[in-house]
């Protein structure tokens, strides 16, 4: 690898980009793919795979030996909605590897006290997330069902391409979202991708539940999900 | 991008070595490429190394970085690249191995 090489890859990462560098273990010549390059033949299924698992490892291709490190930004789930279940919420998805951020400009429930091991922001999404915005490894999980406060995040995680968008809420209460939502330009394919209700169905009852079952949801989105190419077509 | 992000990290290997390296050092990458049983550090993992021996990052939790890294400061002067293997059984080839009893594979190579 040479220095070049390294400023590229540096940059995808600090960019919060998914990309491998190949290298040949014969004589350490380096290239660095990004995710959503067109590859194809038995390299192309060996990216693909190493991308969705995240996983780094050794290939043999047509006589050569090949490493490909893959380097995947870390998953963050963001929050919207200092409530019961984001409590419950934030210790699994600590030990689950997320990187977890509650929003909620609710001074009354976005107390440290609360939410004492999370990075906390008691101010309007718009506003943190203007400085902080949404990407493709982000989870975004609304959970206020107050429109005032979820629509905002919810549109923009569509539009960032978060791997995962879910919303706390009856059918009833997320038809009408969608049509508000559809209002503000978003199109039926993309309102399509919101998890409404949240969580997958294990009949949750209690915070604590709805926790387990939006988490679970999470991972199956996070090590299910499409390539780029997907989603930026989506984007398109 | 905001300070705190993994990767701008001023402990990530790979930023070490773009810093060293566009500050005029020599730098080696040693990165590993299999592990077997226990290994400590996962697929992946990198060291970085610098001709006088300074380095950053792990490949094992301490047990083969000693090695690693002189066999990177012959890699910077010869700039070829060499695959090294660690583990518990393998006596004859390395005076070092790793205590948890797992096996690993480590590439060291030149940064061009």
């Amino acid at each position: 690898m040479d220095l070049v090489l390294l400023k590229e890859l540096n940059a995808e990462r600090a960019a919060r980009r998914a990309a491998i560098l190949i290298t040949d273990t014969a004589d350490g010549a380096g290239q660095l793919v990004r995710e959503g390059d067109e590859m194809s033949g038995a390299l192309g299924e060996a990216i693909g795979r190493a991308f969705r698992s995240g996983k780094s490892g050794l290939a043999e291709i047509e006589g050569r030996e090949l490493f490909l490190n893959v380097h995947v930004p870390p998953p963050r789930l963001v929050v919207i909605g200092a409530v019961h279940i984001s409590q419950a919420l934030a210790p699994m998805a600590k030990i689950a590897g997320f990187d977890m951020m509650v929003i909620d400009p609710r001074t009354a429930f976005a107390t440290e006290e609360r939410f004492a091991e999370v990075a906390l922001h008691a101010e309007w999404p718009e506003d943190v997330l203007k400085n902080q915005p949404l990407d493709a490894y982000t989870a975004l999980a609304a959970l206020t069902h107050d429109p005032k406060i979820d629509d905002y995040p919810l549109a923009a995680a569509l539009r960032a391409g978060c791997f995962y968008v879910g919303a706390l809420g009856s059918r009833r209460t997320h038809a009408k979202r969608v049509d508000r939502l559809k209002e503000g330009g978003l199109s039926d394919a993309e309102l399509d991708l919101i998890h409404a209700p949240i969580g997958l169905d294990i009949a949750a009852a209690s915070p604590a539940e709805i926790a387990v079952a939006t988490l679970a949801q999470i991972i199956e989105a996070l090590r299910k999900r499409e390539l780029a190419g997907g989603l930026s077509m989506r984007a398109a | 991008m905001d300070a705190s992000s993994a990767t701008t990290d001023n402990l990530d290997p790979l930023q070490v070595a773009e810093t060293w390296k566009s500050g005029g050092r020599d730098v080696a990458i040693a990165t590993v490429m299999e592990t077997w049983g226990s290994a400590p550090r996962p697929t992946g993992s990198q060291l970085v190394i610098d001709s006088a021996g300074n380095f950053h990052g792990s490949v094992s939790g301490g047990c083969v970085e000693g090695a690693v890294i002189t066999e990177a400061v012959d890699v910077i002067e010869t700039g070829e690249p060499r695959m090294l293997e660690f583990g518990v059984a393998d006596e004859t080839a390395w005076r070092v191995g790793l205590s948890c009893g797992g096996r690993i594979k480590v590439f060291v190579e030149r940064l061009g």
